[in-house]
């Protein structure tokens, strides 16, 4: 076991991956010699080549319209896009292409391609570079959704994705690329060498895609979420001096609806929490999953905490942020409900 | 004061006017010069403004991209050409007939995907695009199985998946065709880009047509494929109609869609699509300078699309009725047909028997096709089926929409036999 913050557990699974399997190639913006703007990938292209490990121009289209190609040739291509932000000129190739060449194919042609990108905010990025664009992506046929939470989870998370045989895009918070981050930017930054998940094994595992897991086991209320989120909902349980239950998501598609929902038959109240903007986002199908199948357990209205549905605001981002003061607002709500 | 004004380009005729195609300069058959196939993209600049052209307005094969191929080889290739006219008029009534749903033909442009199927090795990978199908007729595929993809039924390729004409064939190294322009471009180059990886000697080749190289994906493949000098040959088809709008307005006022490689760093040559010799040719000095790691080559086909785009279309609207009359490069069938005879290795008996061949073929195949079902009548697939394939492993909430499905259409049933005179108790 070593310590490994986010970025070494994303390096480790990469570094694992092309030493396994020679089918792998990772390639994005600034991914090869320099070894990403985040590091993600620093000192692979040393290690395996830069027929393994390269650079590409700056058009997100072509790197997953290369990536589907390489994946039709017979390779595992991990892209990086570089923010998710700059994902939607790829938009296309990814909705079009990519997720349904299986389907259209009749399973003769397929591209299990993965799609890194670092998204989220929290890091003065504006609103090009702190989007959390996963619901987007929920919403297309064909297509795995993934963001881990912790070192732990993202190396075991981002093998299996290397090894799906269907495409993922592996959504990777940033702002806890480094430390877990419990909602209060004025507090100094913590290590993940303080966190139980960052402890990371240097060699291969694999985290199951579809597999939601109890952060936090509790009786009175559920809160269901993913990636930084997971983290302030910690700190806002803790505030709220409540006895949650927090579900970390971990997979958007395919959803693992049995452990949110025996979680909330159990509870009978649940909050979502998530970073992304409110309206058509993911937490409006996690309710709406939760209502078809716990409703007769239900005792309260499902509440959202979530960003506000306007663009990511560089000078405002903490009035932005579904910070702790707003999770414990919508708990304690959902509490006295009756 | 001046002012700016925008240009809205126009095409040289509207329906009701007299064809004019003055704006192409059609340099004789043979003047281009064959450079090495490795000679840089920077000194062969000038394929990209001319145009190879072997075949003279005499069907006689000339000048230094005569591929001086055998007769046998050029009887196979008008029958290629024939068979997959043939089967485009048959698939055309048909959907006239309401046997299939949609059908895009690609009469006047066979030369293209028939001479370059041959010019390439079967290992290499197709990205095609729409008229291409010759493609699929020179790598073996059976009319009867591109007909039932057209019908949708229990032989279909797509397993009902997919409107007429979208085919792909794995075992002949022919990806699917998207019905998103261009898409396949740039995949092609990352095809390529694989195949440089492994170390090897397969070369992908795609293609599009001039309307939608204005998409982003065009430059992208470009790009990817300058940059890391990937194996692969990019077409461009100017077949002068993107449906209605002209090809001025994908830029080909200005600048010869061919002369775009050059600003790449790629060679772009242009070529008389219209000519069997020469679209061979171009491919083949193409196929070898990427499999000799002398990177990508753009080709632009000067062509004309003498049908309609699909059977959506109704082309009177939009340009003269005539126009492909007065095209100036001809009919590919006619011109390789009069070469052939012209060097005594076809006659018009020959060709009138092959015609007559071809076409009872066609009936044969949309015969057999037929009996595995049409969208209407025979064998159907099975709509359950419509939940595979969206990822390898069916996930749960997929197999519950299909219980749910499935439970809906044996209520249907149930209440159908129900409804059946004397039939209720």
């Amino acid at each position: 076991m070593a310590q490994m913050n986010m970025v070494q557990a994303i390096n480790s699974a990469l570094d694992v991956m092309l030493g396994r399997d020679q089918r792998v190639v990772v390639f994005g913006e600034d991914v090869g010699y320099f070894g990403g703007v985040f590091r993600c990938t620093d000192g692979l292209q040393r290690k395996y080549g830069e027929h393994r490990v390269l650079d590409t121009p700056i058009a997100e289209g072509g790197i997953v319209a290369a990536a589907i190609g390489m994946g039709v040739n017979g390779l595992r291509p991990v892209a990086e896009i570089q923010f998710a932000d700059y994902i939607y000129p790829a938009f296309d190739q990814i909705v079009s292409e990519l997720a349904r060449l299986r389907y259209r194919t009749a399973g003769d042609y397929c591209a299990p391609v993965t799609i890194r990108t670092p998204c989220g905010g929290g890091i003065r990025g504006g609103q090009t570079h702190s989007q959390s664009p996963e619901g987007v992506f929920t919403h297309v046929c064909g297509i795995k959704v993934v963001m881990p939470s912790n070192p732990y989870d993202a190396k075991g998370l981002l093998i299996s994705s290397i090894e799906d045989e269907d495409p993922v895009v592996f959504f990777e918070p940033k702002r806890i690329y480094n430390g877990p981050f419990d909602g209060d930017p004025h507090k100094p930054a913590v290590p993940w060498s303080t966190h139980p998940k960052g402890e990371v094994p240097d060699g291969h595992y694999a985290i199951p895609i579809g597999k939601a897991q109890v952060v936090r086991p509790g009786k009175d209320v559920t809160v269901l979420t993913y990636g930084t989120m997971v983290h302030v909902a910690e700190a806002a349980v803790r505030l709220a001096e409540v006895d949650a239950e927090i579900i970390d998501v971990r997979t958007m598609v395919p959803l693992d609806v049995d452990t949110l929902c025996t979680s909330v038959s159990k509870t009978g109240r649940c909050v979502i929490v998530h970073e992304a903007t409110r309206f058509s986002g993911f937490g409006a199908e996690l309710s709406a999953t939760v209502q078809e199948e716990c409703f007769w357990q239900l005792e309260a209205p499902i509440a959202r905490v979530t960003g506000w549905d306007t663009p990511y605001p560089h000078a405002f981002e903490w009035d932005y942020f579904p910070g702790p003061a707003r999770i414990v607002a919508a708990i304690r709500s959902v509490m006295e409900a009756r | 004061m001046t002012q700016s004004r925008l240009h809205v380009p126009h095409p040289p005729a509207r329906p009701g006017e007299k064809p004019d195609f003055s704006y192409l300069e059609i340099p004789p058959a043979g003047h281009e010069p064959r450079p090495d196939t490795l000679a840089p993209a920077i000194e062969i600049e000038r394929l990209g403004t001319g145009m190879v052209r072997v075949l003279d307005e005499h069907g006689r094969a000339v000048g230094p991209w005569n591929p001086h191929l055998e007769p046998e080889e050029l009887q196979v290739a008008l029958r290629h050409m024939l068979l997959t006219r043939h089967f485009d008029e048959r698939m055309q009534r048909m959907q006239r007939q309401g046997r299939i749903s949609f059908y895009m033909k690609s009469t006047g442009e066979e030369a293209v995907a028939v001479a370059q199927g041959m010019a390439l090795q079967p290992g290499d990978m197709l990205f095609p695009s729409y008229r291409t199908q010759g493609l699929f007729i020179v790598r073996g595929k059976s009319l009867v199985d591109l007909m039932s993809q057209c019908l949708s039924n229990t032989r279909d390729m797509c397993r009902g998946r997919q409107m007429p004409i979208m085919y792909h064939w794995a075992e002949g190294n022919i990806f699917s065709i998207s019905g998103n322009l261009a898409t396949q471009f740039p995949q092609a180059v990352g095809w390529a880009m694989a195949a440089a990886i492994k170390g090897e000697d397969r070369i992908a080749a795609s293609w599009m047509g001039e309307g939608s190289s204005a998409e982003a994906d065009f430059h992208h493949a470009l790009t990817f494929a300058a940059v890391y000098q990937a194996p692969v040959i990019l077409n461009v088809v100017n077949n002068q109609w993107a449906i209605s709008s002209f090809q001025g307005f994908a830029g080909g006022e200005r600048r010869t869609f061919a002369q775009r490689g050059p600003g790449y760093g790629i060679p772009g040559v242009r070529v008389d699509g219209n000519d069997f010799l020469a679209v061979y040719a171009v491919t083949r000095w193409a196929a070898e300078r990427a499999r000799a790691s002398g990177g990508p080559t753009l080709i632009e086909h000067v062509t004309y699309r003498a049908a309609a785009h699909s059977t959506s279309d109704d082309p009177s609207r939009y340009r003269p009725k005539e126009e492909w009359l007065a095209w100036p490069l001809g009919d590919p069938v006619k011109r390789l047909k009069e070469h052939l005879i012209g060097i005594g290795e076809w006659s018009e008996e020959r060709h009138a028997a092959l015609e007559q061949e071809l076409e009872a073929h066609v009936t044969a195949c949309w015969k057999e096709a037929v009996t595995y079902g049409t969208l209407s009548d025979g064998p159907t697939l099975d709509p359950m089926s419509m939940f595979e394939d969206v990822f390898h492993d069916m996930p749960a909430h997929l197999k519950r929409q299909r219980e749910e499905l499935r439970g809906l259409t044996a209520a249907q049933h149930a209440a159908a036999a129900v409804k059946i005179p004397g039939g209720e108790g």
